[in-house]
């Protein structure tokens, strides 16, 4: 394992505001939490208790009101729009609920696509998307778009494209909320595979007490503040 | 870039007709200003030839100076010893056909016809570009003499004699009878609108004793050596005549001397003012066009909002973005260029053809007005592809 004294996220009192004055909105109330490389975290709690926010900053896409978030030990709040895309395109992928695939565009496009804009060659890019799409389970689907793949192949023609550039964390938005029990174990049992094998950071937003089960540790919001910690043993 | 092109291409594709509605306006904008340009060029070209089949080394020299269409202020006429001297003394002159004419009636059997009788002398056919069909030019002895014999144009034969050859026939004009001796080829409606063809010529000697009655010369038509020394020509030929005419130097000239490319000049600037104002309508609809890809743009961003939240959360860059939906308007633009550049080549032989004028390809037009389309890519496409590029990744996710 990594040694390195330095947790791969690490939140000290991350505040978040919504709006303005009375009518504003304080999602956050000083979150601090860190997260270890080779980690598998799911975070839950009710709506409204913070948790996409939290994971909106995770992903760089939005930052902090207040305090301070070092991914990788660089404060994420101090670096701009396209700092921090720079960011999010070398060290994470992104899994949502809604899969967000581009539609009309192949399983073997969509996943290239994060290649595309690291300006990868072009066999370079094929050859990385054939694995990536292997090593999901969706070989000989390279060339079906999302309209003609079920619910549980668009997930994973998703994580495909999540994991295509390597990443050092995967970040899942309730990735099993749009999916029938059977697939979502499916799901949860790759990612879990992706953890272990790939030495992927997996967090995790979910509602659902049995994907949570699969973490390593679950995170617990209510408003807008942590309120448990929680380690599993089991599924390891 | 090559990847950004390919995506552009793919998303025009995807939707064909949209696509194909949007270029619509840049298609007719382009069209039409290449169509308007190419025409006004050939106009343009037509009236130049048409004049220049008079002689582009032509002068033509009138007593009196031209008030306005059809009024001349009143100067004494010219005399044979006019043309001597001109001949003589200007060296730059190679041919003069000194001429008088009259409009009359004239007949041929049991037909009848209006037409202009010149009395000249072979010079007339040099200096006036005109080729023989058939027959023969005057002879030393006829136009010595007087003779009467003439030279018809083709509509004057159509009108007397129909299918008949009319070699060695005679015309009755004005009480006397003369033989037909040759027969010019057809030049066909001339740059004013004026049927070249009606014309009947004889020798100048035939015409001053039978028709008109005097030794008077009502024009000289006089080709100039060289094209170039055409202004030298007439500053001469202008001197020359001031001074047999005792023109004292305060006066003004009592004749005027008339070069062909003077006449070219003012009517092909009044093509030109034409061709510039409808180009420039045109213009405005490739405006207009430019506007429309904007709207669709825009309309297109906000359809794929989502698509871009995508995009920039796997970590596209703003420009990245901003390329791409720029290099989508800028294809779309000048697809539409490139689609109406073919339709103003067949519009443009097309109506070339039926309106009788030659067909010129310019190609400095045809890529300016592609640059342009490209242009219009780039300025209409800027505003829709940085909103696209300055969302908000979550709140482009978030959108439905």
């Amino acid at each position: 394992m990594n040694a390195d004294q330095t947790p791969l996220i690490e939140f000290s009192q991350v505040t978040k505001f919504y709006g303005r004055g009375t009518a504003g909105f304080q999602a956050l109330r000083g979150v601090d939490l860190s997260i270890a490389a080779g980690d598998f975290v799911a975070i839950m709690g009710p709506s409204g208790s913070g948790k996409s926010t939290a994971m909106n900053i995770l992903g760089c896409l939005d930052i902090p009101s207040s305090g301070s978030y070092l991914f990788q030990g660089v404060p994420v709040e101090q670096l701009d729009r396209n700092q921090r895309a720079l960011l999010r395109r070398t060290y994470l992928g992104f899994v949502f609920q809604g899969f967000n695939l581009l539609a009309r565009t192949t399983a073997q496009e969509n996943v290239e696509l994060p290649l595309l804009y690291r300006g990868e060659k072009r066999g370079a890019r094929h050859q990385a998307a054939q694995a990536a799409l292997k090593s999901v389970g969706l070989e000989g689907f390279a060339h079906h778009t999302p309209a003609e793949l079920s619910g549980g192949q668009q997930q994973r023609v998703a994580i495909a494209r999540a994991i295509v550039t390597r990443p050092q964390v995967l970040l899942a938005d309730e990735p099993t909320g749009n999916l029938d029990s059977q697939t979502s174990n499916e799901i949860m049992q790759l990612l879990t595979e992706l953890n272990h094998e790939l030495g992927i950071t997996v967090v995790m937003v979910t509602h659902e007490p049995d994907m949570a089960e699969y973490a390593r540790r679950v995170i617990h919001f209510r408003d807008g503040r942590v309120e448990r910690l929680q380690h599993n043993g089991g599924r390891d | 870039m090559w990847s950004t092109l390919l995506l552009a291409l793919r998303e025009i594709r995807r939707n064909v007709l949209r696509s194909f509605l949007t270029m619509l306006g840049i298609v007719i904008g382009v069209a039409a200003v290449i169509t308007m340009v190419t025409l006004g060029k050939g106009a343009t070209q037509a009236i130049a030839d048409q004049v220049s089949s008079l002689g582009s080394n032509l002068l033509i020299v009138r007593p009196g100076q031209r008030l306005g269409p059809g009024a001349t202020s009143a100067a004494p006429p010219f005399k044979m010893a006019d043309v001597v001297a001109i001949q003589e003394q200007v060296s730059l002159v190679r041919s003069i056909a000194p001429t008088v004419a009259r409009g009359m009636t004239i007949v041929a059997g049991a037909r009848n016809w209006s037409t202009t009788v010149t009395g000249s002398t072979n010079a007339w056919l040099s200096t006036g570009s005109w080729q023989l069909a058939a027959g023969r030019e005057f002879s030393d002895a006829e136009e010595r003499g007087g003779q009467a014999v003439c030279i018809i144009g083709e509509t004057v034969r159509r009108e007397l004699f129909g299918g008949q050859d009319p070699l060695g026939l005679s015309i009755r004009v004005k009480g006397f009878s003369c033989e037909v001796i040759g027969l010019l080829v057809s030049k066909g409606q001339s740059a004013f609108g004026s049927d070249q063809d009606d014309t009947l010529v004889m020798p100048l000697k035939t015409a001053q004793r039978r028709i008109t009655g005097s030794q008077d010369i009502s024009a000289l038509r006089i080709s100039v050596q060289d094209e170039a020394a055409i202004d030298q020509a007439k500053r001469q030929i202008t001197l020359l005549l001031r001074e047999r005419r005792n023109i004292t130097d305060n006066e003004d000239d009592n004749f005027s001397v008339l070069d062909t490319r003077q006449i070219t000049e003012t009517l092909s600037s009044t093509t030109k003012v034409m061709t510039t104002l409808l180009g420039a309508v045109a213009a405005v609809s490739l405006l207009v066009g430019g506007i429309g890809i904007m709207n669709i743009m825009l309309v297109s961003v906000t359809e794929r909002t989502r698509e871009i939240g995508i995009r920039l959360a796997i970590g596209a860059l703003e420009r990245e973005v901003l390329l791409q939906f720029l290099i989508e308007a800028v294809v779309l633009s000048s697809l539409g260029g490139i689609i109406g550049i073919g339709l103003a080549t067949a519009a443009s032989i097309g109506l070339a053809a039926v309106m009788q004028l030659p067909y010129l390809f310019d190609p400095a037009i045809n890529v300016l007005s592609f640059l342009f389309s490209a242009a219009i890519g780039v300025i209409f496409g800027y505003f829709p592809a940085r909103r696209a590029a300055q969302l908000d990744p979550i709140d482009a996710l978030r959108h439905e």
